[in-house]
């Protein structure tokens, strides 16, 4: 697919959209072809029309829910991918086949080539070992931890298995690999509660790029904000290239990076826009609403155009020239009333418990 | 033998028993070669080949012919 190959955030909008569109519109047929619980459902959620992203058909993203949806034959599920509802909560069920799992694995590749470089960084992680540790039963975080790790080499955990940070581990790293460019990865509030609050002793994260992600619910509490956080790590660390990203389990690879100028940016393959959450039409750029998202990705599984359940606004596109072209994205929060749900605040949730 | 050899770090890392088809290895095709096994698989092979492999041949690393050809790639009979 030509769009996940140019790079991204470099296509004028006008011309991205309609390359997207065209895309859209034929997943729509390949999938009302292929999946007969879609096909039952567009007679209730509508077909496409008009022009541009808000004209294809959407489903919200409750339904992922209810309906175990499939484009492919049973025998072609590769694995299938939940979200991280709590104990009660009903979770989504994501069916992929190879092709929509490899797709999705290049497509996160390709996105974070823009702020990491063509090549596998060394990776400090910044979570426990016991993340991945639970081969059977992956939680969404360990899912995302391992989803950026083919990105990394060496990989290093910063935590040990008690969730403690293990200065130790992180000394041998930065010794190793420190004076170099170097990969960090986390969840927004893993990074806050342990690397900022715990790691006492001075590190030198100078050359580190840190990518985390997982959502700011847990740290609105102790009113952290983006700038905050960002201010925060460079006095600090040193670190300066810090780059927040939005996505979702039931669009993988198709995530919402923070470019240079703190805006969440939309990549070639994706979009994002935002509906009035009484009329569902779309609203104007600069309003609050519900966002949708919508993806080229997902041929397994009729994903390409969800309403989610996160306020947010749009803004106008930014300028492929300066390298962050692509919808420009602020997310609010959730929307009142819905499921309590977001992979980074599982752990917050638990250990703020206990503590 | 460069072929053994392979065989030899697909086996220890992976813990997979004495008798193998090596033509139907692939990726979570068996419960021992998962996503976690596989970036230990791709670090076993950079160490005992010394290569360094980019990020396209970690995920086009999708099963044992594949990982052959990844190395002959990078100028090692495998």
């Amino acid at each position: 697919m030509n769009l996940l190959d140019l790079p991204q955030y470099g296509l004028p909008q006008a011309e991205k959209e309609l390359l997207l569109r065209a895309e859209l519109d034929r997943l729509t047929e390949h999938h009302r072809a292929h999946c007969p619980e879609y096909r039952r459902l567009l007679t209730i959620f509508g077909s496409a029309r008009g022009t541009g992203i808000a004209g294809v058909p959407w489903l919200p993203v409750s339904v992922f829910k209810t309906h175990r949806l499939l484009s492919v034959p049973e025998s072609e599920v590769f694995k299938t991918m939940t979200s991280s509802g709590t104990t009660g909560q009903r979770v989504s069920r994501i069916v992929l086949d190879r092709a929509t799992a490899q797709r999705q694995a290049q497509a996160l590749v390709a996105i974070m080539a823009t702020v990491l470089g063509p090549d596998r960084l060394p990776m400090l992680i910044v979570d426990s070992p016991a993340v991945v540790g639970d081969r059977r039963q992956m939680s969404a975080r360990g899912a995302g931890v391992l989803g950026m790790a083919a990105l990394g080499r060496h990989h290093t955990y910063a935590l040990d298995t008690d969730m403690r940070v293990d200065v130790t581990a992180i000394r041998r790293f930065l010794e190793r690999f420190g004076d170099r460019p170097f990969l960090m990865f986390g969840f927004t509030y893993m990074v806050w509660r342990h690397l900022v609050t715990e790691l006492g002793a001075q590190a030198d994260l100078s050359r580190g790029v840190l990518v985390h992600s997982g959502g700011w619910k847990a740290l609105q509490a102790q009113a952290v904000d983006n700038p905050t956080f960002k201010r925060v790590l460079r006095e600090r660390f040193g670190l300066t290239r810090v780059h927040n990203f939005y996505g979702m389990v039931e669009q993988v690879g198709s995530v919402f990076l923070e470019g240079d100028d703190g805006y969440l940016h939309a990549p070639n393959f994706a979009d994002v826009l935002v509906r009035d959450p009484v009329t569902w039409e779309p609203a104007p750029n600069g309003t609050v609403g519900v966002l949708e998202v919508v993806s080229a990705l997902p041929t397994s599984y009729p994903g390409h155009a969800i309403l989610t359940e996160d306020l947010g606004v749009v803004h106008d596109a930014g300028d492929p020239a300066t390298g962050w072209g692509g919808t420009r994205l602020s997310v609010v929060g959730r929307l009142p009333r819905v499921e309590l749900r977001g992979c980074g605040d599982t752990h917050a949730v638990n250990t703020g418990a206990a503590a | 033998m460069a072929v053994d050899k392979l065989q030899t770090v697909f086996s220890e890392t992976l813990g997979l028993p004495a008798e193998v088809d090596w033509s139907a290895l692939a990726y979570r095709k068996v419960p021992e070669w998962d996503s976690v096994a596989h970036m230990q698989l791709v670090g076993e092979i950079e160490e005992a080949f010394g290569v360094m492999l980019d990020t396209a041949d970690v995920l086009g690393m999708s099963s044992f012919a594949a990982a052959r050809d990844i190395l002959s790639k990078h100028g090692v009979a495998a």
